[in-house]
């Protein structure tokens, strides 16, 4: 058997780090389906993934993909896909699936160009919103945006972990510019890595309720040949999983799914920041935008100008207490992204007037300069 | 901004356990099935209460442990099945039964997997999920339930709709040749193909018994009056009527090529079992081309290649 922690320093890049980040998070299944630039995922998968004790399979398209993780983890097995931006939207059908069911797992998506088939081999950030809203009906979900390999491995871990704990599938938000970026990534010791192993039910048979909703925590997920005889269904259910369909069960189900994030948010929301303590001006940003807006930022106050960065981690759900907090006391928020406007609308939305917002958009293919993003915050200075 | 909701009704799990039926227990079948599900929503005339006692009998003539059976469906009239079974059971989105029941039975190696779903289900939205799974080789044991039609919606046409018969979206007569079941699930490479009709349940056991022993994907078509849905617009008459056609236009031929079994509006039914060889299944293959492989090249993990 392979190690399945590859302790030590390496020089990978941010596709190769999320397969090592699921592997060493305890993934042992794998289903995908190639696409560019998320390929090299599936591929580090396939050779790893056999060596650990491990499944990887190809399926005929993303949509199986989705679906077969799903069944994996009801399996017992901790499960990942990745993709991009087409084969994102083929998945929705099966994400929203996994959310009606409480079903751990994670999803990577390597952000490229869109809509449809786009910029297959460019950068893009345009998936922030279908992350959100992509699959119909309501939901809460995370989405965690790495700006690095190193962090396309930590934030893969966590990815794992907060699926575990709130018992859904969870994104990695990484777009084309991390994910085929080469730098050091330093995998820590077996025993230095936090995992959470899946919160096994307590109780028999008869007092066991696989949904139950009256906290804000899912259930812990009694799995395949347990005894328990958990009834699984994407139909509006009540808290043993039978099938319920009324507007009172809809109620507490649909509440469910979406408080168990909402009324968690503090504990899920990561972010950095960068001199926002002293700023009348600041940068929000993620991923690779948020390496370049670093450089302006850092530019800007080498200057002697009371710049911050706010470098978002969390993306989904939205720090927007934080927002709201810092808005009342700068001018603007300049919000560099890959798209022509998604998390700059959630950024003037939560400071709610108390500050102006500045979207400085790029529709994919290139990353901004940091002179670009100067000369955006500029504007305020 | 202030969210204000409906209050909530919490769940009260004896009001909800009391609704289950004093009688659950009293027929023997009852331990199969989940308590408080029955009645069911199948209307009067569908066979699909046929099958579901079929596959209950095969279960306990292999005295195959609840524990190790798994049912995953679709959407679809037949998708219900998997809600009354008393084990493990997945009610999954419209076609991906099959993907969703390749992810448990590879994570379960040790539980047998029943795919129970229809024919639109399984063929239209799912038909590529099927031929993959039956060319993977994947253990899992496949009952598609045929009606001829999309019931659960009301009964509009499907990809087994003979031609010239009439649905709700074919009011004059269909226009497109059907699949003829068997001979995809065989060309695409089950190990077990077979078809019968609701009025071969002794032989419908025996399928099912024979599939449970088989390692890989099987395949098994059970034809079942639709007379809510499929029946009316064609003239079909009750569920009983169209038992007693199955009875006399079926025709029994073991081992006949499958591409020899195409159905036509009220023509001869070809049924049998039709093949039953045996291959390798996924994990075999698996083991035996990667995981072997990858182990006899010693403890070189990844570390330190090209990424």
């Amino acid at each position: 058997m392979g190690k399945d922690v590859l302790t030590g320093e390496h020089f990978i890049h941010g596709d190769a780090a999320c397969a090592e980040g699921g592997i060493a998070a305890g993934c042992r299944f794998f289903a995908g389906y190639p696409i560019t630039p998320a390929t090299e995922v599936a591929e580090r998968m396939a050779r790893r993934l056999p060596e650990v004790g491990g499944i990887y399979i190809q399926m005929e398209d993303e949509i199986a993909s989705m679906a077969a993780i799903l069944g994996s983890s009801w399996g017992g097995v901790k499960s990942m896909t990745a993709t991009s931006g087409p084969g994102f939207s083929l998945m929705m059908e099966n994400i929203g699936l996994g959310m009606m069911t409480e079903t751990p797992c994670v999803v990577v998506n390597i952000q490229r160009g869109g809509p449809s088939t786009g910029l297959p081999t460019l950068v893009g950030q345009a998936d922030v919103m279908q992350a959100r809203w992509g699959s119909h009906g309501d939901y809460g979900c995370i989405a965690l945006v790495p700006c690095s390999p190193q962090e396309c491995f930590d934030l893969t871990v966590a990815a794992f972990n907060f699926s575990e704990i709130y018992r859904l599938p969870v994104f990695v938000l990484a777009d084309e510019m991390i994910g085929h970026m080469s730098e050091r990534v330093v995998i820590p010791r077996k025993a230095d890595l936090v995992i959470v192993d899946r919160p096994q039910p307590k109780v028999g048979k008869d007092k066991y309720l696989p949904f139950e909703s009256s906290s804000h925590m899912p259930a812990p997920m009694a799995v395949t040949g347990q005894g328990y005889h958990v009834h699984v269904t994407g139909l509006t259910h009540d808290e043993r999983g039978y099938p319920v369909i009324t507007d009172t069960v809809q109620e507490r189900n649909v509440r469910h799914l979406v408080d168990k994030i909402r009324r968690n948010a503090e504990k899920i929301i990561r972010f950095e920041t960068l001199g926002i303590e002293d700023a009348t001006v600041v940068v929000v940003a993620y991923g690779c935008t948020a390496r370049v807006a670093r450089q302006a930022v850092e530019n800007l106050r080498g200057k002697g100008y009371k710049v911050g960065l706010l470098r978002l981690i969390t993306i989904w759900p939205f720090p927007s207490a934080l927002i709201r907090s810092i808005a009342g006391r700068v001018k603007a928020f300049v919000v560099p992204e890959i798209n022509y406007g998604q998390i700059a609308y959630e950024v003037e939305r939560t400071a709610g007037g108390a500050a102006e917002v500045l979207l400085l958009a790029l529709m994919g293919g290139s990353i901004h300069s940091p002179e670009e993003i100067e000369e955006g915050v500029a504007e305020f200075l | 901004m202030r969210v204000r909701c409906r209050k909530l009704q919490p769940f009260n799990k004896e009001a909800a356990d009391d609704v289950i039926q004093k009688d659950h227990g009293l027929h023997p079948d009852d331990k199969y099935l989940k308590p408080g599900r029955i009645p069911h929503i199948w209307c009067p005339g569908c066979g699909l209460g046929v099958v579901l006692t079929t596959f209950i009998e095969a279960i306990r003539r292999k005295g195959l442990p609840v524990d190790k059976c798994a049912v995953v469906s679709g959407i679809g009239c037949t998708g219900r099945v998997a809600g009354y079974l008393d084990m493990d059971t997945y009610h999954t989105t419209h076609g991906r039964a099959i993907p969703f029941a390749t992810g448990l039975a590879l994570a379960k190696p040790d539980t047998s997997v029943t795919v129970f779903s229809g024919d639109g289900d399984l063929f239209a939205i799912g038909g590529n999920h099927l031929i993959h799974a039956a060319r993977r080789n994947v253990n899992i044991k496949v009952i598609c339930v045929n009606n001829f039609n999309f019931g659960m919606t009301g009964g509009q046409a499907a990809p087994t709709t003979p031609l010239e018969a009439k649905t709700s979206t074919t009011p004059t007569g269909n226009a497109e040749a059907p699949f003829n079941l068997p001979a995809v699930a065989h060309a695409a490479g089950a190990v077990y193909v077979a078809r019968w009709t609701t009025f071969h349940p002794r032989q419908l056991v025996h399928s099912i018994s024979q599939s449970l022993d088989k390692k890989g994907f099987t395949f098994i078509e059970a034809i079942a009056p639709c007379p809510t849905g499929f029946g009316r617009p064609n003239k079909l008459g009750s569920g009983l009527e169209e038992m007693r056609f199955y009875r006399e236009n079926s025709e029994i031929r073991n081992g006949i090529d499958p591409g020899l079994a195409e159905i036509k509006l009220r023509g001869k039914i070809v049924v049998g079992t039709f093949s039953d060889v045996d291959r390798p299944d996924f994990l075999e293959n698996y083991q035996n081309n990667v995981v072997s492989k990858v182990l006899s090249k010693g403890d070189k993990p990844g570390k330190g290649r090209a990424a």
